[in-house]
C-alpha cells in the first residue's frame, strides 16, 4: 500500500476513536510543552545573568598581585606590593589588545557631609575606569589629566552615597565631603546602575584620582590592582596573554618562576555563574523529559489495545493480500501521527506557556529554537520507538488465527 | 479439456498439539476446473477448515503439492502467498469481516489498495462495478453498520470479486443469515457461476450442496465422496417457493 493510502487509513482509525487518540496525544502534548517551557526558563535566567555580567563590562580584565612567599611563609595577595605604576604604564602604552587601562587603589572609611555620615570605600582610579566598568556620568565631569597629576582632592560619587549623605535633596555637585578628615570636592555624579547578579550595590561607590589616594590617604607607591579592557570580547584571551608576557618581563621573572600576579577576566565569573544555571536547566529538562517518556508509554499502551481490538481487521487485511510490512507501516504511522500531532500542539502550548510566564510573572524567558526542534524530533522518535513493538506484533499475527479471533 | 484451477496432489497436513500429532488431512488429491461450483462438506473435525486455509493460501501443507492456476503454492513464503491471495483469490467469510464505520465502496476497494498497479480512479471504478454486479449500486456510500446482514454479505462478495480472482472461496457464507436471505445469497452465487466464475463453497450444511455443480465430502481428513451433482437445484425457484413475508 502506498504512503498516502496508509496515512488515510491511519487517520480514519484515529478518527474512529477521537477521545482515545486525544487522551493519548495529551501525554505527548504535556511532555513537549513542558520540555520547551522548562528550557525557556532555564535559558532565560542564563541569558539574564550573562547580560548583567556584560553590563559590568564583558571584556574587562582584572589584574591583582599574586601570592608570594617570604622565607617560606606564604603571604596573601593583598599584602603584596608587586604591582607598580610602571606596570600600568607598560600595559597602557605597549599593548595591542588593551584599549583602556586603569590602576586601582582602595581605602575605606567614613564620609561626612553636614550632620550626615556614611561608611563607604574610596577607589583611586583614572578616567578610563568609567569605560572599563561601564559607568557613566550623570552630572558634572570626570577628573582631568591635570587633576590626576596634581593629586587633586576631587571625587565622583554614586547614587547610593548621594542618598545617604544628601538627605535634604541638596545638589551634590560642587559640595565638599570629608573622607577620614580629608575634604573632597564632588565634581561629578554617576548614573544609577542597580545591584549586580551577585547582590552587590554598584552605586555604593566613590571614585577619586589614584594619585590622590596613593599620596594623600595611603601614602604608598605601589598599586593594588589594574583594570583593563580588551579591544573586543573575542580578543580577551589575547589581551590576557599580552599582559602576562609584559608583566613577567617587567617583574624580571625567570621561566621557572610562577607569576606574582593574577589575571582574571569576566569570562571566568560568567562561566561560573552560567554553569549553575546550566545545571538548573538540565534538571528542569530531565523532569520534563520524564513526562515525555510517560507520554510515549501511553502511546505504546494504546497501540497495544488498538492491535488487540482490531485483530480481525488485521486478519482480513492479510487474507486479502496485505503483507506483514503493510500492517507494520499502518500501525506505525498511526503511532507517529499521534506523536507528531501531539508534538505540534505541544510546541504551540510550550511557546504559549513560556510567553505567559514571561508576561504574568515577568521571569526572564528565552525560547530556544533548538529546544523546539529537539523536543519535536524526540517526540516523533518516541512515537516510532513505542509504536514499533505493538506494530511488529500486529504484523506477525497469523491470518488464520487473526480471522477467527473473538 | 477445461483449464484446471486447483490441483491437489496427496496433500497432508499435521498439527502438533502438545506431544500428540493431529493428522488433519491424510492425503487428499483432487482438481477443480475453471467454471466449477464445488461444495466441500463435512462435519466438524473432518478437516474442512484446514482444507479451506490451504486452498486460500493462508497455510501450507506438511506434505504434497498444491497448484493454484498452475502455480506451486506449497513452497511459497509468506509474502509470496500474500501476493497470490491478493491477485487470485476472493474470500467470503461467515461473519462478513467488513471494516467498521467504512462505506460499502471503500470496503470493496480494499483488496486493490494492496495492489500498487491500480490508481485511485481505477479502484473506484472497479469497486462500483463489483457492487453493481451484486445488486448494491444504490448502497455505495452506506456504512457497514447501516446495512442488513444480507447486504453486508453482498458487499463482502463484491469485495471478493473486485480483483478478478481465478477462485472465490466462501466459508459458510450463509451461516449467519436467515433462510430467505441465505437463498438470496445462493441465487447470487449461482448467477456468478453461470457467468463462468470458479467457486468453492465450504459448508457443513448438506442442503446447500444441492445448489452446486460438484460435491466433495470430507471425513477424518480424507475425501469419502467426490461426485458431480446431476440435478442442480435452482436457488431462485426455492426462493420463490418460500411463503411470502407479511409485513
Amino acid at each position: 500500500m502506498n504512503i498516502g493510502n496508509l496515512i488515510k487509513v491511519s487517520l480514519r482509525a484515529l478518527n474512529n476513536n477521537k477521545m482515545r487518540a486525544f487522551l493519548t496525544m495529551l501525554g505527548i502534548i504535556i511532555g513537549v510543552a513542558s520540555v520547551i517551557t522548562m528550557l525557556a526558563i532555564g535559558q532565560g535566567s542564563k541569558k539574564s545573568i550573562q547580560s548583567q555580567i556584560s553590563e559590568m563590562g564583558s571584556n574587562m580584565i582584572m589584574i591583582q598581585p599574586g601570592t608570594g612567599n617570604m622565607g617560606g611563609v606564604r603571604l596573601s595577595g593583598e599584602s603584596q606590593q608587586t604591582l607598580k605604576l610602571e606596570d600600568y604604564y607598560a600595559l597602557r602604552d605597549k599593548t595591542n589588545y588593551i584599549s583602556a587601562c586603569s590602576p586601582t587603589v582602595n581605602s575605606s572609611g567614613q564620609y561626612i557631609f553636614g550632620s550626615n555620615n556614611y561608611p563607604c570605600s574610596i577607589s583611586g582610579v583614572n578616567s578610563d575606569y568609567l569605560d572599563i566598568r561601564k559607568l557613566s556620568i550623570d552630572e558634572g565631569t570626570v577628573f582631568s589629566k591635570q587633576q590626576i597629576e596634581v593629586a587633586a582632592k576631587v571625587c565622583i560619587v554614586g547614587q547610593t552615597v548621594i542618598k545617604n549623605l544628601f538627605t535634604n535633596g541638596e545638589d551634590p555637585l560642587g559640595k565638599v565631603i570629608r573622607f577620614n578628615k580629608i575634604p573632597f570636592t564632588i565634581i561629578g555624579t554617576l548614573n544609577e546602575k542597580g545591584f549586580n547578579s551577585m547582590g552587590m550595590d554598584q552605586d555604593n561607590i566613590v571614585l577619586a584620582p589614584y594619585t590622590t589616594i596613593q599620596k594623600r590617604i595611603l601614602a604608598i607607591t605601589y598599586i593594588q590592582g589594574i583594570y583593563a579592557s580588551a579591544t573586543t570580547e573575542a580578543d580577551t584571551n589575547k589581551a590576557i596573554d599580552e599582559a602576562e608576557t609584559l608583566l613577567r618581563a617587567n617583574h624580571k621573572l625567570k621561566a621557572s618562576d610562577a607569576d606574582d600576579f593574577n589575571i582574571r577576566s569576566q569570562e571566568e565569573i560568567s562561566k561560573m555563574l552560567t554553569s549553575t544555571t546550566d545545571i538548573l536547566t538540565i534538571l528542569l529538562a530531565c523532569i520534563a523529559s520524564i513526562s515525555l517518556l510517560v507520554g510515549g508509554i501511553g502511546i505504546m499502551n494504546i497501540m497495544y489495545v488498538s492491535v488487540t481490538e482490531r485483530t480481525r481487521e488485521i486478519g482480513l487485511r492479510m487474507s486479502i493480500g496485505a503483507k506483514g510490512r503493510d500492517i507494520l507501516s499502518q500501525f506505525l504511522i498511526e503511532a507517529i501521527l499521534i506523536s507528531f500531532t501531539g508534538g505540534i500542539i505541544g510546541v504551540l502550548f510550550g511557546l504559549g506557556a513560556s510567553l505567559l510566564i514571561q508576561f504574568a510573572f515577568s521571569w526572564p524567558v528565552s525560547i530556544q529554537l533548538y529546544a523546539v526542534l529537539l523536543s519535536f524530533v524526540v517526540c516523533t522518535i518516541t512515537g516510532v520507538f513505542f509504536g514499533w513493538y505493538p506494530a511488529k506484533k500486529a504484523s506477525q499475527l497469523d491470518p488464520i488465527d487473526a480471522l477467527r479471533y473473538e | 479439456m477445461n483449464k484446471s484451477i486447483i490441483r491437489l496432489e496427496n496433500i497432508k497436513r499435521d498439527f502438533i498439539v502438545g506431544e500428540e500429532t493431529v493428522h488433519a488431512l491424510r492425503g487428499v488429491s483432487f482438481s477443480i476446473d475453471e467454471g466449477e461450483f464445488v461444495s466441500i462438506m463435512g462435519s466438524s473435525g473432518s478437516g474442512k477448515t484446514t482444507m479451506l486455509n490451504l486452498l486460500g493460501c493462508l497455510d501450507t501443507p506438511t506434505e504434497g503439492d498444491y497448484f493454484l492456476d498452475n502455480v506451486a503454492v506449497s513452497t511459497m513464503n509468506k509474502n509470496q502467498r500474500s501476493t497470490i491471495r491478493n491477485k487470485k483469490i476472493g474470500f467470503v467469510f461467515q461473519s462478513y469481516n467488513l471494516l467498521p464505520k467504512t462505506t460499502a465502496e471503500e470496503n470493496v476497494e480494499l483488496p486493490l489498495m494492496y495492489n500498487p498497479s491500480y490508481t485511485g480512479k481505477e479502484r473506484r471504478e472497479k469497486a462500483i462495478k463489483a457492487l453493481n454486479d451484486v445488486g448494491l449500486s444504490d448502497r455505495l456510500n452506506h456504512k457497514s453498520n447501516q446495512m442488513s446482514g444480507g447486504q453486508m454479505q453482498r458487499v463482502a462478495i463484491a469485495r471478493a470479486l473486485v480483483n478478478d480472482p481465478v477462485l472465490i472461496l466462501a466459508d459458510e457464507a450463509t451461516g449467519n443469515l436467515d433462510t430467505r436471505t441465505a437463498y438470496e445469497i445462493m441465487v447470487l452465487f449461482q448467477e456468478l457461476h453461470k457467468k463462468g466464475r470458479t467457486i468453492v463453497f465450504v459448508t457443513h450444511n448438506p442442503e446447500l450442496a444441492a445448489f452446486t455443480s460438484r460435491n466433495i465430502v470430507l471425513r477424518d481428513g480424507k475425501v469419502i465422496k467426490d461426485a458431480p451433482n446431476e440435478r442442480i437445484e435452482s436457488a431462485k425457484k426455492m426462493l420463490d417457493a418460500l411463503p411470502k413475508q407479511e409485513d
